[in-house]
């Protein structure tokens, strides 16, 4: 009889003796519909087993391959900085450039001024004249 | 990776929560791959993956009662019985999962590693770093627990 063979590797499981080929077919035993009566109770142990096998690992994991970036960061840092340093001189010289026109068109700014200034005075020295004139004119009326 | 399931079953044995196996699954999973290299020198990575489950479980069970906290689960059942018989018979294999979570750390990792993965013991004791007949007398204790313990929530069924 099967239930014979299967109380007697049921023991050796409980002791812990049994083999895994053994205690695979006790597996096998209690996964089928027709388990001796007795036995039934001994059925849900084997079955949760069976079914714990069948639980999976579902959630996904991004295992992307991680490559070694650092090189490539020191290559990429090291060629912003040199068209830094390439366009940051021309930039300078550029200012430098500017700031000289710059100096030369106040200085050029500053003469026409002072020459306007000049003229100015020169016209003032007539305006002077012209009050000479008022004022020996005035000397003249009131003489009269 | 052709274990993974493997090492979820062991994290969800040992850490009950759900969400909690996931992530450490996650962790050795990630630990292995940027290990990628190291690991060709293993000649057995399967074992070495899950002794490296076994103990990432384990420091984090005992850094969670450090910290006074109990795993938070939302995987539960509830234990009453139904009418049907069929939907009776799944409870009772339920009943055997909750009956393992009450098991100490060590029968519950010996009968997943057994019953569920079907380790021979020279595996189980190079895992648990366990003898033989330490093994065994874990391996007989946890399933008698079990065996009682269901005997037990059976004749409340039944009475």
């Amino acid at each position: 009889m099967e239930s014979d063979n299967i109380e007697k590797l049921l023991e050796k499981y409980f002791e812990a003796t049994a083999t895994v080929a053994e205690e695979e077919t006790l597996r096998a035993y209690f996964a089928q519909e027709s388990v001796a009566t007795h036995l039934e109770q001994y059925a849900p142990m084997f079955q949760y087993f069976s079914n714990a096998k069948k639980e999976r690992y579902t959630k996904q994991v991004a295992l992307k391959p991680r490559r070694n970036y650092t090189k490539w960061l020191s290559v990429a840092a090291v060629a912003v900085l040199m068209v830094g340093i390439y366009f940051g001189n021309d930039y300078r010289q550029q200012q430098l450039e500017e700031r000289e026109k710059a100096l030369l068109a106040y200085n050029e700014t500053k003469k026409a001024l002072s020459l306007l200034a000049e003229n100015f005075e020169r016209g003032t020295e007539k305006v002077a004249y012209l009050n000479q004139f008022e004022e020996t004119k005035q000397k003249i009326y009131s003489n009269d | 990776m052709p274990f993974k399931d493997k090492l979820y079953r062991l994290a969800k044995r040992l850490l009950v929560s759900t969400e909690e196996a996931e992530d450490a699954t996650q962790e050795i999973l990630l630990k292995l791959w940027s290990k990628n290299k190291a690991m060709e020198g293993y000649n057995n990575v399967e074992a070495f993956a899950m002794t490296m489950t076994k103990n990432f479980c384990l420091d984090r069970l005992k850094s969670k009662q450090a910290g006074n906290l109990t795993l938070v689960h939302s995987n539960y059942g509830d234990g009453n019985s139904s009418l049907q018989q069929q939907v009776e018979a799944k409870d009772s294999i339920g009943w055997v999962e909750k009956i393992m979570e009450e098991l100490p750390e060590q029968q519950k990792m010996v009968l997943q590693l057994r019953d569920v993965e079907e380790y021979d013991f020279d595996e189980i004791g190079a895992l648990l770093d366990m003898k033989p007949t330490a093994i065994r007398v874990a391996l007989s204790r946890a399933r008698k627990t079990v065996r009682e313990k269901l005997m037990q929530k059976h004749s409340y069924g039944i009475g």
